[in-house]
């Protein structure tokens, strides 16, 4: 679990986050959605520690992280898999290595055993028989479910994910998804998602937090998101054409 | 860190090999044809042009301008590959992964360039012998003078000078594009900018350098 209390985080005298606190469960899909421009990538970034911020704690299973010591810090930062916006797989690995890179630097075990383990996380993501291929070679949808499987090879605690259905068709968004989502729920991982998407809202979203100019502007669960009247969340969710229909529907039964 | 290190050395240095080899072969020929053309006073002797050709190639050619060369090669490689991963987020990856990616990703780069005196050696080798070949085969003198000019007036302090500043100019190719690099924002067309910005300070430092060890070095 993790838990923001009042949240403050300023650049250059703008205060991009103004005092925001929640709770992401264990198990659950914890979904940021916000305008661009909401706080949403500051958030994330200060929950990965490349922020700092000014006000307020973030802690990690009750342990505070600004009260951690350096080692303590990157403890936990080996407890974290994070899936790039880009993936940012590393163009001079194969598949193989890029999904065994955590292990081979933050474990001493033997390439037989580090091997096993990157067999089976692709296996995991469906991704069997690309072990040799450079991410250059393979597509989108494949280096997305490449970096899931870095992120979760060394069994995180916390999961992050940056828009990761950005760039792919519809397709394989959901298959994204569904994996994020299903892995979350077997390993009982604390995943933390910031999206624009909608679908994925709809698809994932055990629980949202909807940002609005720094603030917390909603909370609650993508069957909450159909009922609620707050006017921030609605003009947002309910800009397409589309989704205002669907909500129609569901309000009619 | 071992298998990081040898693949810098073959991105860095043995990747560099055919360039310096080509370059320094034929400067060293133009350099001893140059030498010979202007030598028009018949009092002057001959040995001079393997002289000239030992003196330039070792104090200046191999040590400085070959710097200058491998700031454009190396350089640009190290700031366009760093400035890549910037781009990329494989920094942030790095980063969040909890992996020191200053170290994890310059370090291994100046123990690399550890081995550039090892180079600029080879340059100077090859150098002289593209000296020695355009002087006889090219008809400006014989080999017996080439050698006695080689030989005549050699000051061992000079070897010591000019391996020093190589030194030097090796950790100034690993750690300026290295900063460009690491320290860039912004997307493909900054990786660019950073390349040459990266190119034109790593060359300014060493051309200043080289002033200052010279006068340290070998002024009374």
């Amino acid at each position: 679990m993790i838990e923001i209390k009042n949240i403050e985080k300023s650049f250059g005298g703008v205060k991009i986050l103004k005092g925001v606190s929640c709770v992401f469960e264990a198990g659950k899909t914890n979904l940021i959605i916000g305008q661009s421009g909401s706080g949403k990538t500051v958030l994330l970034k200060s929950l990965l520690g490349i922020h700092t911020p000014e006000m307020g704690t973030i802690s990690f299973d009750g342990r505070i992280y600004s009260d951690l010591s350096a080692d303590e810090k990157r403890e936990i930062r080996t407890e974290i898999g994070m899936l790039f916006q880009g993936s940012a797989l590393f163009d001079s690995m194969t598949v193989s290595e890029n999904v065994g890179f955590p292990l081979r630097m933050f474990t001493n075990d033997s390439s037989a055993k580090i091997q096993k383990r990157v067999d089976f996380v692709l296996e995991r993501v469906n991704l069997v028989g690309a072990h040799k291929k450079l991410p250059s070679e393979i597509s989108g949808g494949m280096q997305k479910r490449v970096a899931i499987a870095r992120a979760i090879v060394n069994n995180p605690k916390y999961l992050f994910c940056d828009e990761p259905n950005s760039g792919l068709d519809p397709n394989t968004a959901i298959l994204i998804d569904n994996l994020i989502r299903e892995i979350t729920e077997e390993y009982n991982i604390t995943t933390v998602v910031n999206t624009h998407d909608m679908n994925s809202v709809m698809e994932i979203g055990d629980h949202i937090l909807f940002l609005k100019n720094g603030l917390k502007a909603w909370e609650g669960t993508k069957e909450e998101i159909f009922l609620t009247e707050n006017e921030a969340i609605v003009e947002f969710v309910y800009s397409s054409e589309l989704f205002k229909k669907v909500r129609e529907a569901y309000l009619k039964g | 860190m071992k298998g990081l290190i040898y693949k810098e050395v073959d991105d860095l240095i043995i990747d560099s090999l055919g360039i310096v080899a080509f370059i320094s072969f034929f400067v060293g020929g133009v350099v001893s044809m140059q030498t010979a053309l202007n030598l028009t006073n018949s009092f002057i002797p001959k040995y001079l042009i393997g002289y000239a050709t030992r003196q330039s190639v070792i104090l200046e050619f191999a040590p400085t301008f070959m710097s200058i060369i491998m700031a454009g090669k190396m350089g640009s490689f190290i700031t366009s590959s760093i400035g890549s991963m910037r781009v990329t987020e494989q920094i942030d990856a790095l980063e969040v992964m909890g992996v020191n990616s200053l170290n994890y990703l310059v370090f291994p780069k100046i123990i690399a360039l550890l081995l550039y005196p090892f180079l600029v050696g080879i340059g100077m080798f090859l150098g002289i012998t593209g000296g020695y070949i355009a002087t006889v085969y090219g008809g400006f003198g014989n080999s017996i003078d080439f050698i006695d000019g080689l030989q005549r007036d050699f000051i061992p302090f000079h070897v010591v000078y000019a391996f020093t500043k190589t030194f030097i100019f090796g950790m100034l190719l690993a750690t300026i594009p290295s900063f460009h690099g690491f320290y860039m924002k912004g997307g493909a067309l900054e990786v660019g900018k950073a390349s040459t910005v990266s190119f034109v300070w790593t060359s300014v430092t060493i051309i200043l350098l080289n002033y200052i060890i010279t006068q340290l070095l070998l002024t009374k």
